[in-house]
């Protein structure tokens, strides 16, 4: 991983464009940049391209036009191999993510495949799953783990490679609060530059200063997390909602 | 050798024994350890070296039994704890069975009946090597894990596309039949109780739904491992560790006293 000054831009995102093959129109000129260290919170309601614009970031899928540079880096297919072991996808689901018999076998699935092997292997295989506290349950098949350890494991088959970004899709779908809170304190003490694509709100003023709302295929709106969140007719205008008796301005003071 | 888990266990399958599971004993012995592809070319071998020979030496059929039940006391396990999984070979039995009736040839009178003569010897032939390998299969399932297996397979050189196939299998038969006990659940909370021919277009329903949504899962996992970098071939992952010579040396002790019975038993005839 290359160390650079914090606040150079790791992600730029310029006049995305994507339809999908049926004409339907996902992504209608999305720009971002992300700058190193940062975390940011994509928020929009179902269907506003969250996850059509993840699988832009490492090469998925290819732009109808525009375009996505990761620290330098254009995406493209020629590029999407070394693309891919520096961005790092965390999908939604951790037993579509997790497919190996066992958890270690699976997180050395990404830094095997970049050629790997060997003690290196293993050391980078360990040290991801301390990151993650789930050492302790390398030899297991996934299948034995609770939601919320799989959702751990998933992240540490992506920090395995060593990524520049992380990008997390609904990291907190399906957790219980327990869970959601050990997944929080997992992605806060790695301070990387993380992209957190999710509808839950409070979970993205707990770990993002920064919010962007993707709507309809654009970006609307991108501003400190506190100060979106606050601004009611504007997240109504996007079909986002906050928890019942959830008050951004309190927490802020 | 993946260390079995002993602790409760956590999520939501707490019923039953993981599909992938159910047929590993776990215990600590020597056959249990042995590396996976070492057990998988032994089990060939032997089995190969049993199906060559002339079911006319009966004798070298009980010394192979002998040999295998030595095997699995060495691994620890109580034969009373595989006996159940013969169970399996009844479709060949009722085979063999059948073939004394309708053989051909010089007949032998047995009580009341006429039974042909190369018919009895066949029913022997196929019962005894079907028995014979189904139990080294046994012993090879009862102290490998699934998982150890495929790897075993793919350090053997096997296809890597089956072996990422295998491997997803083993992965997801689970996550499929919770899917589906899943929807029994949901039918059997709306009253439905599955009897007789009207339930047949519901079964149906369910089955093409538990389809279709495999099918998209299937696609997902396949975006997933896409953005780790996978490129059509699994990496070789675990212990690509080479086997001491001494090892493959005390393995290859089954086989090939399995082949001094055979060519004993062939050479005798």
């Amino acid at each position: 991983m290359t160390e650079l000054p914090q606040g150079s831009p790791t992600l730029q995102i310029a006049d995305l464009h994507y339809e999908y093959p049926d004409g339907t129109s996902a992504l209608r000129g999305v720009d971002l940049t992300i700058r190193s260290g940062e975390r940011v919170a994509v928020l929009g309601p179902n269907g506003a391209g969250k996850t059509t614009l993840m699988l832009h970031l490492n090469g998925l899928l290819s732009p109808a036009s525009g375009a996505v540079v990761i620290e330098g880096t254009p995406v493209t297919p020629d590029t999407a191999a070394e693309i891919r072991q520096r961005v790092g996808l965390v999908f939604q689901d951790p037993d579509d993510q997790l497919f190996m018999p066992t958890v270690q076998q699976d997180v050395a699935f990404g830094p095997a495949n970049a050629g790997l092997h060997g003690e290196a292997l293993e050391s980078r295989v360990k040290r991801a799953l301390r990151e993650v506290d789930m050492l302790s349950s390398a030899n297991r098949p996934p299948h034995h783990l609770s939601q919320g350890q799989r959702r751990r494991v998933a992240i540490a088959t992506v920090l395995a490679s060593e990524p520049d970004i992380l990008i997390l899709d609904e990291p907190s779908s399906n957790l219980d609060p327990t869970s959601r809170r050990e997944v929080a304190e997992v992605l806060e003490r790695l301070g990387r530059t993380t992209v957190m694509v999710t509808h839950d709100l409070s979970y993205a003023l707990q770990l993002c200063e920064r919010s962007v709302i993707l709507s309809q295929g654009r970006i609307v709106a991108d501003a400190p997390t506190v100060e979106l969140l606050s601004n009611a007719p504007l997240l109504a205008t996007h079909r986002l909602e906050l928890p019942y008796g959830f008050d951004p301005t309190k927490l802020s003071a | 050798m993946t260390p079995r888990q002993t602790g409760p266990r956590v999520g939501d399958h707490a019923t039953g024994h993981l599909v992938g599971d159910r047929l590993y004993v776990a215990r600590s012995s020597r056959i249990h350890d042995l590396p996976a592809k070492v057990k998988l070319v032994v089990a060939l071998a032997t089995v190969f070296l049993i199906v060559l020979t002339p079911p006319e030496a009966m004798w070298a059929f009980f010394v192979y039994f002998a040999l295998l039940v030595t095997v699995l006391a060495m691994a620890n396990i109580k034969m009373v704890r595989v006996l159940p999984r013969f169970i399996v070979e009844v479709p060949f039995v009722v085979f063999a069975v059948l073939m004394p009736f309708i053989g051909q040839g010089p007949r032998l009178e047995v009580g009341p009946v006429l039974l042909s003569e190369a018919g009895l010897w066949s029913a022997w032939g196929l019962l005894a090597k079907a028995t014979l390998g189904l139990f080294v299969s046994i012993i090879l399932a009862a102290t490998t894990t699934m998982s150890d297996l495929v790897e075993g397979l793919h350090q053997l050189k096997f296809p890597s596309l089956i072996v990422a196939i295998l491997t997803s299998m083993i992965r997801y038969v689970n996550v499929v039949t919770d899917e589906a006990a899943r929807m029994s659940r949901a039918r059997a909370a709306r009253g439905f109780s599955g009897k007789g021919p009207r339930s047949w277009p519901i079964l149906a329903h369910s089955l093409g739904t538990l389809f279709i949504r495999s099918y998209e899962r299937g696609e997902r996992v396949h975006i997933a491992m896409l953005s780790r970098g996978y490129t059509g071939e699994l990496p070789q992952l675990g212990q690509g560790r080479t086997v001491a010579p001494a090892t493959w040396a005390a393995a290859a002790l089954l086989p090939a006293l399995v082949l001094t019975v055979c060519l004993t038993a062939v050479l005798t005839q």
